[in-house]
């Protein structure tokens, strides 16, 4: 961490650095862009990985801060920009060395109004283009007559504004078009099957090949971020469940431990054997309705059937022991809500014994399939590059050759004690990106197997105060979700509630992806590399 | 007249006043013995084929899924025509948060179904913004965006529960008249009434 | 084996007997519709019921099991349904051509009817291009498939439609060809002659290899033509919602339904005509016998059992077959299956030629 300060310090003597569980750098606007251009390019800090841009309000001033994890030498690091103006609040874009920047930009402009110079979509993303004020900022009227249910189909543009800054530093607002003229633009979604939920994208079709695609957000936006500052910190929990709700319990993982790190709570080694257990047993019927919901999506609607019946046996085990059968709002700060159920270790050894017999089924039934081959094979085609600057996180970059499961790369909880793969195929294509979820299964199993028989004696959840408070400071988590890496950013005031609490998703980078995977394919790719990519769109949305 | 399907006992239903109160306001006016059985034949028809849109937002949509499946399989009750679009389907299961911007658009896929169309409000989001009551951007309910018939608890509602809530409503569809003035259909209109065609106001 | 030929004379000289000979026909006429129409609506609630159970056998399922018996009134149900349901006008249509679209593509699977061998003397009409009016009146569903797509003014219908007629013409050339190579090895194009063949041993025996070929091309390109999985591009509910009969409601849609089951039926009823000899029993030269016990089977049962067991497995593909994309599967028709069937056609004629069948 010294290192990486002095080399920083070197090359911009205005920055100022605060330490914490990862290094911030404070930088100002105008330097900023150049700050970013040696963070990615420099062969010594190498952070081409940018994790999330966290839009803040510090009532005195708006910023953002940046998250960037290199992905070869494996380190962290944090920038932060402001801007006391808050009325035309702008900071310098990295979309042009970013690809994923354009999006995230996007949302820090929809929720807090921070203009970003030269990105080139400045639109908002996930409210209407109605929209009046910017919901998370601290002074946002949250009325309900300022923004009614609307009455009337949304208003439509055709044109996107950017902000160019010009060679003398001036700054022009411009207004560009989203697509041609004269493109056949089919409307897909927000309610259609094929978008997994409610997306839509907005396809500029030529005949049955894919031109363009515009993606609209915010069908199921919650506004769960918001809603979180105003209530107790147990109280924040529930909504993990809600996001991805497949991956309820790595959510739930991480925010816990991101409160636990916060308050210094040390949890039994009985509870982090249960959360991980939890965990792996979420990622298998996570990627078994994943792979039903693609083969269906594919026309193969058998699969479905056949996957929903080992989801079906996992989702037994977790109702006996957490009581519902998708949202279980279990873990808790200190550990797991209850103990497990007495059934627990035999139903889990069933469920071990079938699946290997069943993902042999599925790989004779659909993967071997000519016509399922060949509708995979070579279609969405991402590089390791494209899957870094995209932020193509868990099996989908896995699927690219990129090594970013969260559980190698950053190991939490016991996983470092665990012997487990880490699934990496260098195809790129959704063939790839299907079989790494594949494996993965194989591998989860195998975690389980080697945990299930020796679950610590002891207490399952520890003491923890009736009041919660957690002292003021920022912390930044992440874990591997099922869909890949899932991020929790807290920051802290020192009362019973979060003064901001960021969920870092890892399907909106996937979801942002799409139109750079399309072009130039078929319409009927899109479903497959949709399906492939496995975004569940609340979890985009929040 | 007890209004039932096929093995479940009369006693068994939880809410039999209410379906009790609607078959006595259709017997006061008295109706034609042909138009009844008439009637009782579509109803007939009706009742025993509800055929859902592929509509969901979140976590109820993918219970409704394993509603499909091989366990619950709701293709016993002959419901997994599930189409995707609005033309054909005879109800809509919102399964899921309905939000500002999915207002309009919901509203219009309800326009879109043709009649007699139905409504269930699954889980507790579409009963009533659910856990999300305090945001700013999620619609309290459903209702008041489109007509409910069938309001079904739950946050996501379990398979079972969504069967007894698809059954309910085919008991409803039974004690309709479809000839002679559909009592639903009075309601229905009124209800888009006070709220216009172009949307909601609350 | 009982000649239905004598009932239906019998009909005649009855009618005759105290009528002028224009109102027989006429009466003979109406008769044969209304049967033919009962047995249609009949045969596509039957496929309905049929494909919804064994898709759930498929999947592990029961399938409809409460309407009635075995759920055996499950798609009398939904008739009913459909019957009521309000049939939506839309502004921006061309109204006259939606409302004529499915009554186009009823009216191409109900000519087909006509020339289908139903049982020993049970044909509407036996003339000597049978074969050949089959194909012309089947493409009929083309024309309204296409302008269902395009009059009802939406996107998806307009793909759906254009992928349909992409997806039609190519697979046309396949059924059509390997009708041609059975109809090189029959002789003659009439459906009674076909059959009158095949009373000692069907053609998929007696042609050996190029009949195999071609009942499996004429497989394949049958469940295209029949819009069916893995071919069921125009109606591809993950990507198009439901294709070209998205804007279609009530019982405009409840024709394409219709429709698309009797498809099925008529593409298995002539794969039997063509493969398994119509309603001709199986019959092997030598095995007397066996022969005998085989008559005792009444004709129609053949006939009709013959075309829902071969449904079964063009059923069979769509429950267990992803979907292909477009130009797969133009290339599947262009590139294989077009080549396979003319090399097939000439191994066909130089068997024939040189007397190589059974």
């Amino acid at each position: 961490m010294a290192d990486l300060q002095e080399k920083i310090s070197q090359a911009f003597p205005e920055a100022t650095f605060e330490q914490g569980d990862i290094l911030m750098v404070n930088i100002p606007d105008a330097r900023w862009h150049d700050l970013a251009k040696t963070l990615r390019d420099d062969p010594e800090l190498h952070f081409d990985f940018l994790m999330t841009i966290v839009g803040m309000d510090w009532k005195d001033s708006l910023g953002c801060i940046y998250y960037f994890n290199s992905t070869v030498h494996r380190t962290h690091i944090a920038v932060k920009v402001t801007t006391t103006d808050r009325e035309n609040p702008m900071i310098h874009s990295i979309a042009d060395l970013w690809n994923i920047a354009t999006i995230f930009e996007r949302e820090v402009y929809d929720f807090f109004g921070i203009i970003f110079i030269n990105n080139p979509d400045m639109r908002r993303l996930f409210l209407s283009i109605d929209w009046k004020g910017y919901p998370l900022r601290k002074d946002y009227d949250a009325n309900p007559d300022i923004n009614p249910v609307p009455t009337e189909n949304e208003r439509q543009s055709d044109f996107t504004t950017t902000y160019v800054e010009g060679p003398d530093g001036k700054i022009e607002k411009k207004e560009v078009r989203v697509f041609e003229e004269d493109d056949f633009v089919v409307n897909i979604g927000p309610q259609h099957p094929a978008t997994h939920g409610v997306l839509r994208f907005r396809t500029a079709v030529d005949g049955e090949t894919i031109k363009k695609i515009d993606v609209y957000m915010g069908y199921i936006h919650r506004g769960v971020e918001k809603i979180c500052e105003q209530l107790t910190y147990p109280q924040t929990l529930h909504f993990m469940d809600r996001l991805d709700y497949f991956s309820a319990h790595p959510y739930h993982h991480c925010l816990c431990m991101t409160y636990e790190q916060a308050l210094g709570i040390e949890i039994s080694r009985r509870a982090q054997v249960i959360r991980v257990l939890m965990d792996e047993l979420s990622r298998i019927a996570s990627h078994c309705l994943f792979i039903g919901t693609f083969c269906m999506d594919l026309g193969a609607t058998t699969m479905l059937f056949y996957t929903l019946r080992v989801r079906e046996q996992i989702l037994d085990i977790m109702e006996k022991t957490c009581g519902a059968r998708m949202t279980f709002n279990y873990e808790c700060i200190g550990g797991v809500m209850q103990d497990l159920h007495p059934d627990f270790v035999k139903d889990v050894h069933a469920l071990l014994d079938v699946i290997p017999s069943n993902v042999k089924e599925y790989n004779k039934v659909f993967t071997g399939n000519i016509i399922a081959r060949n509708r995979m094979e070579h279609v969405g085609y991402m590089s390791r590059e494209d899957a870094i600057s995209w932020s193509v996180t868990g099996p989908s970059g896995r699927g690219s050759g990129w090594a970013c499961d969260v559980r190698k790369t950053d190991p939490y909880s016991i996983y470092p004690e665990l012997d487990f793969e880490e699934v990496v195929r260098h195809e790129g294509d959704s063939m790839a990106r299907f079989k790494v979820r594949m494996s993965e299964i194989e591998q989860s199993a195998k975690i389980i197997a080697q945990l299930i028989d020796n679950i610590p004696e002891g207490e399952y959840c520890v003491k923890v105060p009736k009041v919660i408070k957690i002292p003021a400071g920022r912390w930044f988590r992440v874990v591997e979700g099922c869909r890949g890496t899932f991020g929790i950013y807290l920051e802290s005031d020192g009362s019973t509630s979060p003064y901001r609490l960021k969920i870092v998703p890892p399907c909106l980078p996937a979801a942002a992806a799409v139109d750079h995977l399309t072009r130039g394919a078929k319409i009927a790719d899109l479903i497959t590399i949709g399906g492939a990519l496995d975004y569940i769109v609340p979890d985009i949305d929040r | 007249m007890e209004v039932t399907t096929k093995s479940m006992p009369y006693e068994a239903w939880k809410d039999n006043e209410y379906i009790e109160s609607l078959v006595k306001e259709l017997q006061e006016n008295g109706t034609n013995v042909i138009v009844g059985s008439f009637d009782k034949l579509i109803n007939w028809g009706r009742s025993n084929s509800i055929w859902p849109l592929t509509f969901a937002t979140s976590c109820c949509g993918i219970e409704f899924v394993s509603l499909g499946a091989a366990r619950f399989d709701m293709a016993r009750f002959g419901w997994e025509v599930a189409r995707s679009s609005p033309r054909q389907a005879d109800f809509i299961m919102v399964a899921g948060t309905i939000v500002h911007r999915m207002a309009p658009v919901l509203r219009r896929l309800y326009d879109q179904l043709a009649e007699p169309k139905y409504v269930i409000a699954t889980g507790a989001c579409a009963v009533s913004g659910g856990p999300f009551k305090k945001s700013y951007h999620v619609v309290m309910g459903v209702d008041q965006v489109i007509p409910v018939d069938v309001y079904l608890p739950g946050c996501p509602p379990r398979p079972e529960a969504m069967i007894y809530a698809i059954m309910q409503l085919s008991r409803k569809m039974k004690v309709e008249r479809f000839f002679g003035g559909v009592n639903r259909k009075e309601k229905q209109e009124e209800f888009l009434k006070t709220h216009p065609i172009e949307g909601v106001k609350d | 084996m009982f000649d239905f030929s004598l009932l239906t004379n019998w009909i005649h000289e009855l009618l005759s007997s105290f009528m002028p000979e224009w109102l027989t026909v006429t009466t003979e006429c109406v008769l044969i519709g209304v049967v033919l129409m009962l047995v249609y609506a009949l045969l596509g609630l039957f496929y309905i019921y049929y494909e919804r159970k064994l898709c759930a056998a498929f999947q592990c399922r029961l399938g409809p099991n409460r309407v009635g018996p075995f759920g055996l009134l499950q798609s009398f149900a939904d008739m009913f349904k459909m019957l009521i349901k309000e049939l939506i006008s839309l502004n921006h249509v061309d109204k006259f051509l939606f409302a004529l679209a499915p009554y186009l593509v009823i009216l191409a699977s109900m000519l087909a009817f006509a020339v289908l061998p139903w049982g020993n003397g049970l044909q509407v009409i036996d003339f000597n291009i049978g074969i050949f009016f089959l194909i012309a009146v089947s493409s009929i569903g083309v024309l309204g498939i296409l302008l269902a797509g395009w009059s009802s003014n939406n996107k998806y219908t307009l793909i759906g439609a254009l992928r349909s007629g992409a997806q039609m013409v190519s697979y046309e050339l396949s059924v059509g060809l390997s009708v041609i190579t059975m109809v090189c090895f029959a002789g003659t194009m009439s459906v009674g002659g076909i059959v009158e063949q095949q009373q000692d041993m069907w053609f998929i025996f007696k042609g050996h290899i190029p009949a195999i070929i071609a009942f499996i091309i004429y497989l394949i390109a049958g469940t295209a033509e029949t819009n069916r999985g893995p071919f069921d591009l125009p109606e591809a509910e993950s990507e198009l919602t439901a294709g070209y009969h998205t804007e279609y409601s009530g019982i405009h849609f409840g024709f394409f339904y219709l429709a698309e089951y009797l498809n099925l039926f008529i593409v298995a009823g002539v794969a039997a005509l063509l493969f398994f000899g119509g309603w001709a029993p199986l019959h092997f030269p030598g095995w007397d016998t066996f022969n005998h016990i085989m008559d005792y089977i009444p004709s129609v049962i053949w006939f009709i059992g013959k075309a829902i067991a071969l449904s079964f497995i063009i059923i069979w593909f769509k429950w267990t077959f992803p979907r292909l994309r477009i130009d797969q599967m133009l290339a599947l028709e262009w590139k294989y299956l077009l080549p396979i069937n003319l090399v097939n056609l000439v191994l066909m004629v130089l068997i024939i030629v040189y007397g190589l069948h059974l």
